[in-house]
């Protein structure tokens, strides 16, 4: 799918706006940036409850396109001035993080890390 | 001599910083070319490491010397010093305050997830002197 189609999903607000045309395959949603980084499986989204400028960081060292703020959150300018330094695309949508992550499942987008 | 010596100062007493220069060196090695998978493992263990210098040891150094073949990083402070490595080693072990972890950090996966990603890791630490943490990534390495 496109960041555009997670808009439309989640209902959400663009905050910061990158490429909304880029295509995404794999996401993450994680409040422990650790665990973000533990995992390098070409993940292109990053759902989280957690806002301060060291998501956007773990983003950038991940080469993450689009952070999503669930139930609401919303970073401050210093957050989002740096998101649009690197090019990344920030949404806030109102749902939850179990019920964010499950309606972008359900419209394919995947979580990159198998279970063997 | 190296293709590029970068040299940063890491400050201790501002978490909002930490990781410019993950970033920086990034940005860096994109520009001249260095293999992708490689440039992510040297961004992702230097980040941890400068997250570790903030949080543990208020700030530090950042050396990093990149060559055609390699990446070598080394993060210096004047902390107070590691004094077990072998547990700080553990995934999960962490002496991280609370407030770490509302940040995001200090669920003691840190030093795991450095030595995940370099290819080679030492550590020296001296109790109540600092840590010199080394790590270097190969371009070209079955890790990537």
């Amino acid at each position: 799918m496109k960041v555009q189609n997670i808009v439309n999903i989640l209902k959400a607000e663009i905050l910061a706006e990158g490429d909304l045309q880029e295509e995404v395959k794999t996401a993450c949603g994680s409040d422990m940036m650790s665990d973000v980084l533990a995992f390098v499986k070409d993940q292109s989204v990053l759902l989280t409850g957690l806002v301060n400028p060291q998501v956007v960081r773990t983003a950038e060292m991940m080469d993450m396109h689009c952070i999503i703020f669930v139930r609401g959150k919303r970073p401050d300018e210093t957050v989002l001035s740096l998101a649009r330094q690197k090019d990344i695309t920030i949404l806030a949508t109102p749902y939850r993080m179990f019920t964010a992550c499950g309606l972008l499942y359900e419209k394919g987008l995947e979580g990159g890390c198998d279970v063997s | 001599m190296s293709m590029l010596q970068l040299r940063y100062s890491v400050p201790g007493d501002d978490f909002t910083r930490a990781g410019e220069a993950s970033g920086d060196v990034k940005h860096k090695l994109k520009k001249l070319g260095y293999n992708p998978s490689a440039i992510r493992r040297v961004s992702i263990a230097m980040y941890e490491g400068e997250i570790n210098m903030v949080i543990h040891a208020g700030g530090g150094e950042a050396n990093v010397d990149v060559d055609p073949d390699k990446v070598v990083i080394v993060l210096t402070d004047h902390g107070p010093g590691i004094a077990d490595v072998e547990k700080a080693m553990q995934e999960g072990w962490s002496t991280a305050p609370d407030n770490v972890r509302s940040l995001g950090f200090g669920a003691g996966m840190g030093l795991p997830n450095m030595k995940k990603y370099s290819d080679e890791m030492t550590i020296d630490s001296v109790v109540g002197q600092g840590t010199t943490l080394k790590m270097v990534v190969y371009a070209q390495s079955e890790k990537s």
